[in-house]
């Protein structure tokens, strides 16, 4: 199991999970409850270049559609093939459901860790 | 400013999510998410706050001919209590609304038309308005719910004696009574679904959601929000105002002739109408067979070639797989037709497939 209390954790509401040289990239639970029944994922493909800050794929819900922004620079290693047939696991799983693997990375967003996050969610809460 | 339906606080109670429609604060969702909703409805019951919906009475020794010559049905031999769809059309055919009318008895109609067309329905019957008919907006003073779903009679029938529940589709109970507070009780919806909308003093629309809540508890009725009844009435293939009709797309177009009687001598949009057969555009259903997600006002290919756009579409969560409506030209409208849809720059493949997308089986 993951902790979600070891990742690193975007303004945009994607974590980073570092194993070695290549970071695992996904959404957080505020995210995934917040979006609500994700019904489909795109998602770019191995070999492809991501930019940090940029958008590299998007998940869509019943109601709408909302970007994923990439943590880092670098290179699709992989990508998480299971989530194109069961986008649901990102609701059930959020920090198990990556959606890339990248590496070759050359730069990173600002993030923050978990306590920082918790926190930066609640404010968002409240200015709803 | 928008404006609160009486069940404002339960909803916020319930853990529904807030978000502003047709000018009311309604819940998207609560926290069990659309899908749930959605298969709650399809498989158990499901119950709606339809508050924000507007009321106009029609009364007095004209209201039969007023009704005939602003609506496009035919009101003709309808009895006490039945309730009858139609389209309201504007001289060039498009559509001001689309409303639902009960019998309440001779000479006195109740009319049920979108929130967000309310105001807008209202000054244009008001304008309609003549000699031996009076309209009133009587909206603030009704709440409404929406029970709907194969248990929706079960659970009734726990709160109100047989008799007093309706029993064909599209009639209505004005004398119904659920815990001593009057209340009309509708045979209707916008779900596809057998169930139930009723109607009470707005004051009194937080006591019956309750009491209904409670009735409902061994059925597992569970609140839905205004997402599940969005994906329920496309799944059902049910158009909706501003998406497969509006002020220039006319009720033919959309695919409910059913209720335009041309062979009424006169009503308003008849001429233009006629003027327009046959029609060059249609509505239809198009199923996605590759992957993606289709959306509204996307446009619509043959090939490269433009041929129409979709009103309305996402991810079905009975029938699995994305659907959409969509208005086409008349000759791009035949079953198996392939096509393609441009959703944000990508191209999903489509069929066209007979409408409505689900329909319930019939006891």
């Amino acid at each position: 199991m993951i902790d979600p209390k070891e990742l690193k954790y975007t303004k945009t509401h994607e974590w980073v999970r570092y194993e070695g040289d290549a970071a695992f990239v996904g959404i957080s639970d505020y995210a995934q409850h917040a979006l609500g029944d994700l019904v489909f994922v795109n998602l770019p493909e191995p070999g492809d270049e991501v930019e940090a800050g940029e958008p590299f794929g998007d998940v869509e819900s019943v109601k709408a559609v909302s970007d994923l922004f990439s943590p880092v620079s670098g290179e699709v290693l992989e990508i998480n093939e299971e989530l194109l047939d069961a986008p649901q696991l990102i609701n059930e799983q959020p920090y198990e459901a990556w959606f890339i693997k990248v590496g070759g990375i050359t730069g990173e967003e600002e993030m923050m860790d978990a306590e920082r996050y918790d926190a930066f969610c609640e404010e968002e809460e409240g200015n709803e | 400013m928008e404006k609160k339906t009486p069940l404002y606080d339960t909803h916020v109670k319930y853990g529904g999510s807030i978000v502003e429609f047709g000018g009311f604060l309604l819940p998207v969702q609560y926290e069990t998410g659309i899908k749930k909703e959605h298969m709650a409805v399809r498989t158990q019951c499901g119950l709606f706050d339809v508050s924000h919906m507007g009321e106009i009475l029609v009364q007095g020794p004209k209201a039969l001919d007023y009704l005939n010559y602003v609506l496009t049905n035919d009101f003709n031999g309808m009895k006490d209590g039945r309730a009858r769809y139609s389209p309201m059309c504007n001289e060039n055919g498009g559509t001001v609304d689309d409303l639902i009318v009960y019998k309440r008895g001779d000479n006195d109609y109740f009319v049920v038309v979108n929130a967000a067309n309310k105001d807008k329905d209202y000054a244009w019957m008001k304008d309609k308005e003549a000699e031996g008919v009076e309209v009133t907006d009587v909206s603030d003073q009704y709440g409404q719910l929406a029970l709907q779903g194969p248990k929706a009679q079960e659970i009734l029938e726990k709160l109100v004696p047989a008799d007093m529940i309706p029993a064909g589709y599209y009639t209505a109970n004005f004398e119904g009574e659920i815990n001593g507070i009057p209340c009309i009780i509708s045979r209707t919806g916008y779900t596809g679904e057998d169930g139930f909308e009723i109607y009470m003093a707005a004051d009194k629309a937080p006591e019956f959601w309750e009491t209904l809540m409670e009735a409902g508890k061994e059925e597992d009725l569970i609140p839905c929000g205004l997402g599940a009844r969005d994906t329920l009435r496309l799944e059902a293939s049910m158009p909706l105002y501003g998406h497969e009709m509006n002020d220039e797309i006319s009720p033919k177009t959309a695919g409910l002739g059913f209720a335009v009687k041309m062979d009424k001598p006169e009503f308003i949009g008849k001429e233009a109408m006629e003027a327009a057969m046959p029609l060059k555009e249609k509505r239809v259903g198009l199923k996605a067979v590759s992957r993606g997600i289709l959306r509204e006002h996307c446009e619509v290919f043959n090939d490269g070639k433009l041929v129409g756009h979709t009103t309305s579409g996402t991810f079905m969560p009975y029938l699995g797989g994305s659907y959409a409506m969509a208005i086409l030209d008349a000759d791009q409208t035949e079953v198996g037709n392939k096509l393609q849809v441009v959703v944000r720059g990508r191209s999903i493949d489509v069929e066209v497939v007979p409408l409505p997308f689900y329909k319930r089986d019939q006891k």
